[in-house]
């Protein structure tokens, strides 16, 4: 027995004291310093602790509860609940098609215990815990069978096809993107996915056209925002206005003009991140750019020392889920990429948003926390 | 194992792999931020600057119009007025309601507040009820906490102490039209008014004033949230006139029920003392805005209360015109004041018969005889002797047919003929045509302000203008003093000749006017009758008896009058038209002599160092 051997046999002194001195703590000092953040920018957002800031704190204890619970969660009873927890995410998502409430021109929204929950936010984490499943078994050789890779691709499919229906471009485009890093990350061959990415660049004009209106209207203000400055523009002209007036040092806390004048709107949720660079400058938004990227790479640095693959693919997938909010919600503040709902995690006001991500950030620890368990078999 | 191992070695290259993109990714972000945070961020500073402050104006004082005793005429009047901010009530509905508990809001008034509500953006007030009295205000703040959103405010809207009385002379305000806001910033303001009649459009500018700016910090609905600098605006200035507003109440009071006119003029410098239009309107009713029944009711009436028949009512001037033929025959030296002409009662041209209007004629008359009796037939003759152009030059000297430059838009200059306008409309000129305009018929058209500077050269010798501005702001305006106008450039005799033979149409008892002759010692008026025909008297119509009194209104002549006294000094010059008068001497004549009572007793152009107290004894008396 060698010592790797060894250390993956822990199961009889793995208890909970055990569990919890194995919680990534760094990784929660680094969260808890984001959710700060996200006080700071909503108290300044609200001119005070009210209306925002108090219940994002109040969430955020919520929240963090909730990830340390799953985190102590044996990782290998999570894998059991992914392909359950899958099809209640195609369910909820059907619901919603069927009766979601209207809001803001998509029915994406589904009330549940007095919050607006979007099931596509937990579709994103059943399809990352689905997928894991499915690839936890696949070798290598298996990975490059192609009727073996057909089912998963169609498990992603299906739910991007009903969020796009939705419709939501933005949570769309970024369940794609998580569902393609698990098949790289479980050994995809690259010939496949240039196959598939030259595909979706074929499929693209196509998808234009059955756009909704106002999907279009912020793709072409995304090209040309002067051509309708009070319409879909306003968004992405103010915002840049923001941003650029707050240059080297920003103009101090609670003094944004455009942010206490209110012409940034949504600047509590999608628009966050301009109340920070307006306020704390290019210092402070480059500061908490650099606490995302920390939060993503200790994300991956956790990915990568999963001793089993269910824990490596899911800890990368709530990575780059993560990763990809971050990045298509602070390149739509900047207006380099066109406007979508997607907020920024833990920093935006919004209730269900935030309880999603703790619980993703959650399953991720639980990888972590079990990542030497004995649960790395390989068929075939 | 070493299966395991392979995976494990893919998924860390792919993992490294996917975690370099994401740092390239968070890379690429902050070199945007840099670039439009740092490199691009002055230019964005300058936008969210653009985007906070708002430059507002704050509406001056409008000037006020104050008559030559310095009592106003028009004036600001403090307006309590209640307004809605619709933000601020809960429910629009229920504020509406609790209020007309409290002032009663008919339904036009409800249905024009929530049209208003809506139209605005919510922060923005909009009127509910204007001119609040002490018992409403104190009500409404009693009851303001169950008044949401309602917001007590003083504003101003324009007063006219005089009302109808001055209203063609003083005009009246209105909101302005889109077409309007174009030229002044200031005339998007709520509230503003501009002047859109009379003088109160001639000297709008001057009225107006200059704004005062204030920028204001405002948020992305345009609400403003502080002020940062603040730019005092000119009030408008104080307008004086040369009317007397006592005198114009006075002249108002003598046209009666008529659809008349009056202009009493100062004959040495052409101040206008009175202009007098009857029947008037309201002009406060315009500041609100009229409404379609009135401005029906004024528009279809027939005595036409919104023209200012002193400036723009264009009359044959008739017999008043003779002073202006007999003068015409005296320059040329087609008559002299002693030649006698025969009136048998008619004047045979051609085939063509022009009747006196005493049947069977005056004899033998000269100048004075004419004048005195009006004679049709020895100002036939005069006219047929001196020739139309050479009248119409006379005419013009003495402001008829010419722009007079009144400060009144819409005043009309009206039409003395002359052989190339005649002309020009396609027809030769006849010896007919002349014969007829030498008793003021014909295409002759004046008005009556025309006529009063008419008597006032007349009178003076002087091409005094009439003109209804003293003072712009504290300034005294050019044209106070008889010296600022020129001579007319006529021989005093034969001005005294034709004055002469107004004296005696007062004066003597077998005048036209002798009803016109003062009741006062030692001071005597000048004046000439005039009828000005409407519609051409028919021979068979003569030969039936012909009598105007009963012809239809609006068919009966215009009465007209002109006079100046006192005779030896004159000072005062007056013409009063009557519209379908029939005689100038029984309609419009006692009018004239009791206006120049008046006048004489009140004396409004009396050096003004006189103390006030005798002045006011002075119009009791």
């Amino acid at each position: 027995m060698s010592v790797l051997e060894r250390r993956l046999i822990r199961e009889p002194s793995f208890g909970l004291t055990a569990k919890v001195w194995q919680i990534n703590w760094a990784f929660v000092v680094l969260l808890c310093m984001l959710a700060a953040v996200g006080y700071a920018a909503l108290y300044s957002a609200g001119g005070g602790a009210e209306p925002y800031a108090a219940r994002h704190a109040l969430r955020f204890a919520f929240g963090l509860t909730l990830m340390l619970s799953v985190a102590l969660v044996d990782i290998r009873f999570i894998a059991r609940l992914a392909w359950p927890a899958y099809a209640l995410g195609i369910a909820l998502l059907l619901l919603v098609a069927g009766m979601g409430h209207v809001g803001k021109g998509a029915q994406r929204w589904i009330e549940i215990g007095g919050m607006q929950w979007q099931p596509s936010e937990f579709m994103k984490l059943a399809l990352v815990l689905a997928l894991a499943a499915w690839f936890h078994r696949a070798s290598w050789e298996r990975m490059g069978n192609v009727l073996f890779l057909l089912p998963p691709a169609f498990a992603v499919l299906v739910p991007v096809a009903l969020i796009l229906k939705e419709p939501n471009l933005g949570t769309a485009v970024i369940t794609a993107v998580v569902g393609l890093s698990i098949f790289l990350g479980a050994g995809l061959r690259w010939w496949m996915i240039g196959l598939a990415l030259a595909g979706t660049a074929a499929v693209m004009p196509v998808a234009f056209a059955h756009l909704h209106d106002y999907q279009r209207a912020r793709i072409t203000t995304f090209l040309d925002p002067a051509s309708d400055p009070l319409g879909a523009g306003y968004n992405i002209i103010q915002s840049k206005i923001a941003l650029g007036s707050g240059g080297m040092w920003g103009k101090g806390f609670m003094q944004g003009t455009q942010n206490h004048l209110n012409f940034l709107p949504e600047k509590q949720t999608d628009f966050v991140f301009t109340i920070i660079a307006e306020e704390f400058g290019l210092v402070g938004s480059l500061a908490v750019l650099a606490l995302l990227a920390l939060i993503v790479l200790a994300g991956m640095a956790m990915a990568l020392r999963c001793r089993n693959q269910f824990g490596r693919l899911v800890a990368l997938g709530v990575s780059v889920n993560f990763f990809m909010y971050v990045f298509v919600n602070v390149a739509m503040v900047m207006g380099a990429i066109p406007v979508g709902g997607v907020p920024l995690p833990l920093i935006s006001h919004g209730g269900s948003a935030m309880i999603m991500a703790m619980l993703g950030f959650g399953v991720l620890m639980s990888a972590h926390v079990h990542r030497d368990v004995e649960f790395a078999t390989e068929d075939g | 194992m070493k299966r395991e191992s392979r995976r494990m070695a893919v998924f860390t290259r792919r993992g490294l792999l996917i975690a370099g993109a994401q740092v390239a990714a968070f890379g690429a972000l902050g070199a945007r931020l840099y670039q439009v945070q740092v490199v691009e961020g002055s230019r964005y500073a300058t936008l969210a600057d653009t985007n906070r402050i708002s430059t507002r104006l704050i509406a001056p004082p409008r000037g006020r119009l104050l008559d030559r005793t310095g009592q106003p005429v028009a004036n600001n009047r403090q307006n309590w007025r209640a307004l809605l901010i619709a933000e601020q009530a809960d429910d629009v509905g229920a504020t509406l309601d609790a209020f007309a508990r409290i002032v009663p809001l008919a339904d036009h008034e409800r249905a024009r507040i929530e049209r208003d509500v809506r139209r605005h953006r919510r922060f923005i007030p909009v009127t509910v009820r204007e001119f609040l009295d002490w018992s409403d205000m104190a009500a409404l703040e009693v009851n303001a906490p169950e008044l949401p959103g309602i917001v007590i405010d003083l504003g101003t809207t324009r007063q006219y102490p005089l009302g109808p009385a001055l209203a063609h002379v003083a005009g009246y305000v209105a909101p302005p039209s889109e077409a309007d806001m174009g030229e002044d910033a200031m005339l998007a303001l709520p509230g503003i008014r501009i002047g859109r009649a009379g003088l109160e459009k001639y000297h709008d500018l001057a009225l107006r004033g200059r704004a005062g700016a204030v920028q204001m910090e405002v948020n992305a609905v345009g609400r403003a949230i502080r002020e940062l600098v603040r730019q005092e605006g000119a009030p408008g200035q104080d307008l004086t006139l040369s009317i007397d507003a006592t005198l114009q109440q006075q002249v108002i009071g003598h046209l009666g029920d008529e659809s008349a006119s009056a202009v009493v003029l100062d004959a040495r410098n052409g101040e206008v003392l009175a202009m007098a239009t009857n029947p008037s309107f309201d002009p406060s009713l315009f500041d609100s805005g009229v409404s379609q029944a009135q401005w029906i009711e004024w528009t279809n009436n027939r005595r036409a209360p919104l023209i200012n028949k002193a400036a723009a009512g264009l009359y044959a001037p008739g017999s008043t015109f003779k002073m202006v033929v007999a003068l015409a025959g005296l320059e040329a030296r087609a008559i002299t004041p002693t030649d006698r002409i025969n009136c048998p009662g008619y004047l045979d041209l051609g085939d063509t018969r022009f009747h006196c209007w005493r049947k069977g004629g005056h004899g033998l008359l000269d100048l004075h005889g004419g004048i005195k009796n009006s004679c049709d037939v020895y100002f036939y003759e005069v006219a047929r002797r001196t020739g139309i152009d050479h009248i119409a030059a006379m005419a013009n000297r003495f402001g008829l047919g010419v722009d007079l430059a009144i400060e009144l838009p819409g005043a009309r200059r009206g039409l003395v003929p002359t052989r190339a306008w005649r002309l020009a409309h396609g027809k030769p000129w006849n010896m007919g045509d002349t014969v007829v305009h030498g008793i003021g018929q014909g295409f002759l058209q004046v008005t009556p302000l025309a006529l009063a500077a008419m008597a006032a050269r007349i009178a003076t010798g002087r091409a005094v203008q009439p003109h209804l501005t003293r003072a712009v702001g504290g300034l005294v305006q050019k044209g106070a003093e008889a010296s600022d106008w020129p001579p007319l450039g006529l021989p005093e005799r034969e001005l005294r000749a034709v004055r002469d033979g107004m004296w005696a149409v007062v004066n003597e008892h077998d005048g036209t006017a002798p009803i016109a002759k003062l009741p006062l010692p030692g001071v005597q008026m000048a004046g000439k009758t005039g009828s000005s025909q409407v519609r051409r008297v028919s021979r068979e119509q003569r030969e039936h008896g012909f009598k105007s009194e009963n012809l239809p209104w609006e068919f009966r002549p215009h009465a007209l009058f002109v006079a100046f006294a006192p005779y030896d000094a004159p000072r005062y010059a007056l013409a009063v038209v009557v519209e379908h008068g029939n005689a100038g001497a029984a309609m419009a004549a006692p009018i004239a002599r009791d206006i120049m009572l008046d006048v004489l007793a009140r004396d409004p152009a009396a050096p003004r160092d006189v103390p006030p107290q005798r002045l006011a004894g002075g119009s009791a008396a």
